[in-house]
């Protein structure tokens, strides 16, 4: 399969994130948002036919649903994952997700709760949701699709939704095991994999540079080494996408939907 | 012949009159789906106060807010799904008016499993090393008593005074059945409170005569049913599935009100005031409302 010419940022960052799954065995595969979720379809539907999805309501599908579709377009369920059912999931272990925090730390911490003081926020969002569950009982990794000081602070998170490498906040000063997959941004490919869980730099995005990448984020990074550049979507993928967001939702993801290679 | 005799109906303000200011309230169903909400209004039309909420909140708690009844919420996300926040929720918790235990999504199960089950609290990880802990400063660990020795979080019970629920179809006796894809925690509020308190759609005799093929159904026991009250369309602006689905348009009018400074006044004169009768006709009508298609994911 070629290597595609044609293809947008999201598109190159969808198919970045589907590596998330790869080799991770037979677990429940959660993304959530329009470019997770795609990339969650992608894994399933190339390398990865062995995760697990639901409809995005109650049922477990082998047919990712494609995103917008109506009701009576749905795949028929093979397998019923009510929230009850999802806990369990949770708790278990046997799940990966993919989520969007609004911030994120160099312990990889992550907040989606609210901004300022938790007990009066200057700014409500969503509340820790299910972050503290999923963070210390599977793994995670995340889409950010503005890499930015702003979602990549200097300090610590405002509200710790997601629980990371700190050592401040544990029982005894004794860290839990947290499992971070990899954080996909606009910029790059990244993990926590460095000495003492750093933030590394695996791969960047083509035409971006390590330094743009360091200017972006709030704390110190580390080059992979190698630190790559991020493969290109071939034609299946680019059409597997399209199957999968036939109404091109992915477009108003990524500010001003740039191509995936940067005009020289 | 007993349970020939027994009849649990009630009327949405029997149920009212026996709830009291600064209990602890549990609402079943799931952000903008299978809520309470006649119940709600009945509550929004009453005089009781200083309520502690326990909810996957989504309208039902916002309005609650909105009308001052909110002294504490227990709560493991407030939303309307497709606006993400609540509005009036947002706006409560930006003033800072009102005491907050957000929880974990999965420790509210905890919670309220705990105290269905009469235990002081259930043993987990989730929660620790999070701010969780800064949210519910009462929270204790405890040690485990085996060889590993684990620290882990003691999830204390959530007990409530009520619970507030809304099904597809009950009878006199109490049964329940609630259809639709997802049961949600329903069961487990039954399981908690004190007393619960159903909705339903349709009100039949006997469930075992008119429904025997519906039975898996049936989320909990009928003696953890208190009273069961007859309210068509009792869940709108949320969605009852299979019935109808959550009205769009109801709500986004709603959340605009929350942008302005008089907006819940404005909302509750408009819908809330008057009766369960008057509220479906402004709402859009019978009709309307029984028609409105389920999301699409």
């Amino acid at each position: 399969m070629t290597t595609a010419q044609n293809f947008t940022l999201a598109e190159l960052v969808i198919c970045a994130a589907a590596e998330a799954w790869r080799d991770g065995g037979e677990v429940l595969a959660t993304g959530i948002g329009p470019l997770p979720r795609i990339a969650a379809g992608l894994a399933k539907l190339t390398f990865a036919p062995e995760i697990l999805m639901t409809d995005g309501e109650a049922y477990l599908v082998e047919e990712p649903v494609p995103l917008g579709a109506p009701r009576s377009e749905r795949p028929s369920p093979s397998g019923w994952m009510p929230y009850r059912r999802v806990f369990s999931s949770v708790w278990s272990g046997r799940r990966h997700a993919m989520v969007t925090p609004v911030q994120m730390d160099r312990w990889a911490q992550a907040n989606i709760s609210a901004l300022g003081d938790p007990m009066k926020p200057k700014v409500q969002l969503l509340g820790v949701r299910g972050f503290p569950g999923n963070s210390i009982c599977h793994r995670n990794s995340m889409f950010i699709p503005h890499h930015s000081k702003r979602t990549f602070v200097e300090g610590e998170v405002d509200v710790v939704a997601a629980v990371g490498f700190g050592t401040g906040r544990w029982p005894g000063g004794k860290p839990h095991p947290v499992d971070i997959g990899i954080v996909v941004t606009n910029l790059c490919v990244m993990d926590f994999n460095g000495p003492d869980h750093a933030a590394r730099v695996l791969s960047l995005h083509p035409g971006v540079t390590f330094e743009e990448v360091q200017d972006s984020t709030g704390f110190p990074l580390i080059p992979a080494d190698p630190m790559g550049i991020t493969p290109a979507p071939n034609d299946e993928q680019l059409s597997i996408i399209q199957r999968l967001d036939p109404k091109g939702v992915r477009a108003k993801v990524i500010k001003g939907n740039p191509p995936g290679l940067r005009a020289a | 012949m007993e349970y020939k005799t027994m009849n649990k109906e009630m009327t949405l303000r029997s149920v009212v009159s026996e709830l009291r200011d600064g209990m602890t309230i549990g609402i079943g169903g799931w952000g903008p789906r299978r809520k309470p909400m006649a119940l709600v209004r009945e509550i929004l039309r009453s005089d009781l106060k200083d309520l502690t909420l326990v909810a996957y909140g989504g309208p039902d708690i916002g309005m609650l807010c909105a009308a001052g009844k909110v002294k504490r919420l227990i709560y493991g996300f407030v939303s309307l799904d497709f606006i993400p926040i609540e509005p009036f929720f947002r706006k409560a918790r930006e003033a800072g008016g009102i005491e907050a235990n957000e929880l974990d999504e999965g420790l509210l199960v905890l919670g309220l499993e705990a105290a269905g089950q009469h235990l002081p609290f259930l043993p987990t990880r989730v929660g620790i090393g999070s701010d969780v802990m800064k949210f519910n400063p009462g929270f204790k660990m405890v040690q485990s008593p085996y060889e590993d020795g684990e620290t882990l979080l003691a999830m204390p019970a959530i007990k409530l005074d009520a619970a507030l629920l809304h099904t597809t179809r009950a009878d006199r006796l109490g049964n329940t059945q609630t259809d639709g894809p997802d049961p949600y925690f329903d069961a487990l509020f039954a399981r908690a409170a004190e007393r619960c308190y159903v909705t339903a759609e349709q009100l039949v005799d006997r469930m075992d005569l008119s429904h025997p093929d519906k039975v898996k159904a049936n989320l909990f026991e009928r003696y953890l049913v208190t009273g069961v009250v007859e309210a068509p369309l009792g869940a709108h602006p949320t969605a009852a599935h299979d019935l109808y689905g959550w009205d769009h348009e109801h709500l986004n009018e709603y959340a605009e009100l929350a942008r302005q400074e008089d907006g819940w006044n404005r909302y509750f004169e408009k819908y809330v005031a008057g009766d369960e009768e008057t509220y479906v006709e402004r709402a859009g009508g019978s009709d309307r409302l029984a028609s409105l298609p389920l999301p699409a994911m």
